[in-house]
């Protein structure tokens, strides 16, 4: 088998070595009912031509040469080819986790700069290395939350992913740490301020919003914050979609942002491997989950970097750890850093703006198609935005597969009470063609909201 | 081939001499990004819009971002050459050989890298039409069944990200389990040479955690077992073989114990190596389990991740599994969400899918034959460097090697010289180090996993880099304490990264 | 290294020193040294209650994490912020790089740790010397 580096007579000659008749006297250890006498059910050893073709066979029964206006947290950017260069080198997809410093300053020096980035972005003081994705990282930002504070509930907005708050849910109910749901003002989509601030008590620990939410509106954080603190309670931000701070007011006023960063340069690849981040203020660092890289010096004064602050993690502390997470999403942050390095300052923004250009256009001219209203229009909004329309979702994303179009996600799943909505994203991938072509099949809708 | 390629001098201390690369040679001083980048220099083009433009300000009020901050601003060629010179610094599977126990850090293959990256399969959306999806699902539904075989188990979710993730996701279902059966019991038992992650976990999933002694062999201690085992015992979070490389040999018993007092044992898949298609942990008792795609299913660690920690479990544990779950009607397959026991989500989505591509290349590239010659190499390699060290170096436990073998650093403790200070001696004959001071039963490990990814050649080059090392620590002992010598940074004060932790760069104030 | 004669000690290695009700604790300079290099030490807060024998805080090494353990009971009255900044001062000068002061509920308590004597025999045969 051309992945194992040995010759049948080297494998016999090593057997003699170490005294050993076949290889079947090293698995003797298992008791002989258990060995298994038969090939294990799995396809026939393939050539590499054979696997290339099987994967390929298989995307053509995916959407191919679609227009797709999906979002809802795996968002279409492009990306630049160098981030693949660079990350299938072999000194950085084939590397370890740096626990031997001398040895992976390459790995290190990356985070470092990667942590750099998601500070200045999001206005925190400190990041980790990365965590899973933004619906874990949304959940670990609420046990964080929990530690710091002492205290057990949190408060979560229905504007919030629905798939990142089950998960929440999830991981809360082993630990004692119920959640209540705040729901949203009709007209701007925007978190209800006065439910908010009735359900905020004493015994929250956090409140967690989105912004921008899963509508794509972009939430008063200022005044979100202000009713948390005002009870003690801490503001955790998710952010679905992270060019958005390209261009959009990073959520200062919180005290912990969870983020969600396959926006800067990873394929959205059917839902995973995404990455995951959290940042904080400095006070909180060492109530901080995963992976944290320092700068340091070695014993000549050259500069370096060290995972540090490891006390906090699993293989030191075990059941007293701040989180379980051991694997993050290491050579995923790179991809977002090398991204990030390639827009830059000024092309970050650049790129957000283009998104906003893209998504208003579309709002514009979809909404002004027969029977069709872009809900909370008043709000601010990034590049996401929700269509109310005569049609069922079902009924009007049939009619624009038909033109090989990917409509809006039909919210009629979570959000039953807006009726036939559907949620749309444009972003810098979306031509001025594929969004008139979707305002056609819109226009041709047989009845009116 | 490796050489020792400083001279050592035999009269005191060995003066850091860097004979690896040439300290002032640009590429190995390269800087932070930041410290490259000036004002107006672009890495970027983007197309000219083809719709309106907008004027941000007006549009977003209150919520317009003014500065972008002091992110850097560099040409393509600086960034192509900046990531490249931070590459020359690190070590990978593709340069030499990691003998790290329990990570398998096998031959990640090119192969995978191409296959997950074909359009059709790398753009598709997760909540695009799930008729427009079928190939993506595909994939799933063969992965699954390849290792729903290999584990010798009844179903399986991929949703989880990683092992550790894997091992929550686990211990949700024997709560779960438990929960229907109107008692959540409170404890979870953990051998004390376990992974770090498998207390940590049961502590975020709410369990007490019961510590159990390893025996003499390294193994559990069955008696012991026995005694406490009881009717609030919810499950044994069991690694087989164990992170001494191990096989638990009385794991019938152990299986039973637990059942005839309602527990159920999970199994840490993190040492599967040993195992495919050898023998199938569903076979020997094992209820649920997680396997870690980037060890044994040779998906990159890619500098610390992304991994994926599939879980697989008995019929009886099917009802809580993770919502949804793939299911098939005819000619087509869709997910289910419609799951009223289910554990709930434990991500977004349908979990790290790029690994599950890469995983089956790898399972086709082997079929049953390579996979089950894979699993014998891996045992094999590990017991040929076993015979080669033993006499240089202390065996605590004298039971069979599996995939992995563990030494322990006496003798040359005796010459104060710790297992540490041998693992940095390695760095200089070019070897990643093996796994230090774990696990914890074992003072002064040296844990040593090589895979079935290393030839002969490269076999016998770590032994006689350990030998020499054990010769070096009889002979000149500095050396090995100063270690490494060669490296382009020499050993980084870890301490005052701690004290004073510096997480960022910071722009110079002006 | 001479241990403090009018301290009392645990087998944890946590020495008190008992003025009035008030006991001024640390760890002992055989604890730093095992410990080696201390990077963070965690505390309560003042007013928080401790219980003798159970857990008061944690000291961290870049490697490991060591629990503290209180000889007595009582109320905190005071923590040493000074650590907050210089961990390495428990390095220094264990014996005086006190770590909290409380005030004892049962002073009967102190009868039952050791005295610097006791302490020291204590030590020497936990390092068989």
């Amino acid at each position: 088998m051309r992945y194992l580096p040995k010759s049948d007579a080297e494998r016999v000659d090593m057997l003699a070595q170490i005294g050993a008749r076949s290889i079947d006297d090293l698995f003797e250890v298992i008791p002989a009912e258990y060995r298994l006498k038969r090939d294990l059910d799995v396809p026939r050893q393939m050539a590499e031509s054979e696997i290339i073709d099987y994967f390929k066979q298989a995307s053509t029964k995916n959407a191919v040469g679609y227009a797709s206006f999906l979002g809802a947290g795996c968002y279409r950017h492009y990306r630049p080819v160098i981030i693949d260069s660079l990350v299938q080198r072999g000194e950085f997809l084939t590397s370890y986790t740096p626990y031997q410093a001398e040895i992976t300053q390459g790995t290190l020096q990356a985070i470092f700069e990667f942590q750099t980035m998601i500070c200045e972005l999001t206005g925190m003081d400190v990041a980790n290395a990365s965590m899973y994705d933004g619906s874990t990282g949304a959940a670990e930002a609420v046990m964080m939350a929990a530690r710091i504070t002492g205290r057990s509930n949190s408060v979560v907005a229905a504007t919030v992913h629905p798939e990142y708050r089950e998960v929440m849910t999830t991981y809360a109910q082993h630990q004692g740490l119920p959640n209540s749901v705040v729901g949203y003002d009709a007209e701007t989509g925007r978190v209800d301020l006065k439910a908010l601030e009735a359900a905020i008590t004493d015994e929250t620990a956090c409140v967690l919003v989105q912004s921008p939410n899963f509508f794509g509106v972009i939430e008063d954080i200022p005044a979100i914050a202000e009713l948390a603190h005002a009870k003690g309670a801490l503001l955790v931000v998710s952010i679905a979609e992270a060019v958005s701070l390209g261009v959009v007011k990073p959520p200062i006023e919180a005290d912990i942002v969870s983020m969600e960063a396959q926006s800067f340069g990873v394929a959205i690849s059917y839902g995973g491997p995404f990455c995951g981040v959290i940042a904080a203020k400095e006070k909180y660092l060492r109530q901080m989950p995963g992976r944290l890289v320092g700068q340091t010096t070695d014993a000549d004064g050259y500069r370096g970097y060290v995972l540090t602050l490891s006390t906090r993690e699993q293989h030191i502390r075990r059941e007293k750890a701040t989180s379980n997470i051991c694997t993050n999403q290491a050579l995923v942050a790179l991809m977002a850093t090398i991204f990030l390095t390639v827009y830059g300052k000024q092309g970050i923004r650049d790129l957000a703006v283009q998104n906003l250009a893209k998504a208003e256009f579309a709002a514009k001219t979809l909404s002004a198609q027969n029977g069709t209203k872009l809900l909370f229009a008043k709000s601010p909004r990034f590049h996401e935005f929700v269509l109310q329309t005569g049609e069922a979702p079902s009924v009007l994303n049939e009619r624009l597969l038909e033109k090989k179009i990917i409509g809006g996600l039909d919210l009629s799943k979570w959000y039953p009470e807006l009726g036939n909505a559907t949620l749309w994203c444009a972003t810098e991938l979306n031509t001025r063609v594929q969004i008139e072509a979707a305002a056609e099949v819109l226009a041709a809708a047989a009845v009116a909201v | 081939m490796a050489t020792n390629a400083l001279t050592p001098t035999k009269t005191g201390p060995t003066p850091r001499t860097t004979t690896g690369k040439v300290r002032a040679h640009q590429t190995q001083n390269e800087g932070l990004i930041f410290e490259k980048s000036s004002p107006g220099k672009r890495g970027y083009k983007l197309p000219p819009l083809d719709v309106p433009e907008v004027d941000a300000a007006a549009l977003l009020g209150d919520v317009h971002r003014e500065s972008t901050g002091s992110l850097p601003e560099l040409s393509e060629i600086e960034i192509i050459r900046h990531f490249t010179r931070l590459s020359t610094w690190n070590y990978a599977i593709d340069l030499g050989m990691y003998p790290l126990g329990s990570c398998t850090m096998k031959y990640n293959p090119r192969v995978n890298e191409f296959v997950s990256r074909i359009e059709g399969l790398a753009e598709a959306h997760p909540f695009q039409p799930q008729a427009l999806s079928q190939g993506s699902l595909e994939i799933v539904e063969l992965l699954q069944k390849c290792l729903i075989d290999i584990t010798g188990m009844d179903t399986i979710t991929l949703q989880p990200a990683a092992g550790a993730h894997g091992e929550f996701t686990g211990i949700l279902l024997v709560r779960a389990y438990h929960e229907s059966k109107g008692n959540a019991r409170r404890k979870i038992l953990i051998p004390d040479s376990a992974h770090g992650t498998n207390p940590a976990t049961a502590a975020v999933c709410g369990y007490q955690v019961q510590n159990i002694k390893s025996n003499a062999l390294g193994g559990i201690d069955v008696e012991e077992l026995e005694r406490i085992v009881d009717e609030d015992t919810a499950a044994l979070m069991l690694t087989n073989p164990s992170t001494i490389g191990v096989f638990e040999s009385e794991i019938h018993k152990i299986a039973d114990i637990l059942h005839a007092k309602g527990a159920l044992l999970y199994m840490d898949g993190a040492n599967m190596n040993a195992l495919v298609g050898k023998v199938r942990p569903g076979d020997f008792g094992v209820d649920v389990m997680h396997l870690n795609l980037h060890k044994t299913f040779s998906t990159p660690h890619g500098g610390g991740g992304p991994g994926s920690g599939p879980v697989a479990c008995k019929a009886i544990l099917e009802p809580f599994l993770p919502t949804p779950v793939l299911a098939r009607k005819g000619d087509s397959l869709s997910w289910n969400f419609d799951r009223p026991q289910t554990v709930g989500r434990v991500r977004a989505y349908y979990g790290n899918y790029g690994m599950f591509i890469r995983a089956l290349a790898y399972i086709m590239a082997n079929g049953p034959d390579g996979l089950r010659q894979t699993t014998e190499d891996a045992v094999l390699n590990a017991n040929y460097i076993r015979s080669g060290l033993e006499d240089l170096y202390e065996l605590p436990y004298k039971t069979a090697s599996m995939h992995e073998v563990v030494f322990s650093d006496k003798r040359q403790a005796a010459k104060g010289i710790r297992t540490g200070d041998i693992a940095k001696r390695l760095i200089d004959y070019g070897f990643h180090p093996y796994t230090v001071s774990f696990p914890m039963i074992v003072s002064g490990a040296l844990m040593i996993e090589p895979t079935e990814s290393e030839s002969r050649e490269e076999l016998d080059l770590f032994i006689a880099a350990m030998r020499s090392i054990a010769q070096e620590v009889e002979e000149t002992p500095e050396l090995v304490k100063n270690a490494p010598h060669s490296t382009r940074v020499s050993r980084l004060d870890e301490v005052t990264a701690a004290r004073k932790p510096v997480l960022r760069w910071k722009p110079e104030a002006k | 290294m001479s241990y403090p004669a009018n301290y009392h000690y645990t087998k944890e290695h946590e020495w008190i020193d008992v003025s009035g009700n008030i006991g001024t604790i640390g760890i002992t300079d055989y604890a730093q040294n095992t410990l080696g290099d201390i990077v963070f030490v965690e505390l309560p807060k003042v007013g928080d209650t401790v219980t003798g024998g159970a857990t008061f805080g944690s000291v961290e090494s870049v490697k490991a994490v060591s629990d503290l353990y209180s000889p007595v009971s009582g109320t905190v009255t005071a923590i040493n912020e000074e650590l907050a900044t210089s961990p390495d001062k428990v390095n220094e000068d264990a014996h005086h790089a006190w770590m909290i002061k409380v005030e004892l509920s049962d002073p009967s308590q102190i009868e039952k740790l050791l005295d610097a004597a006791a302490y020291e025999a204590f030590i020497a045969e936990e390092t068989g010397h």
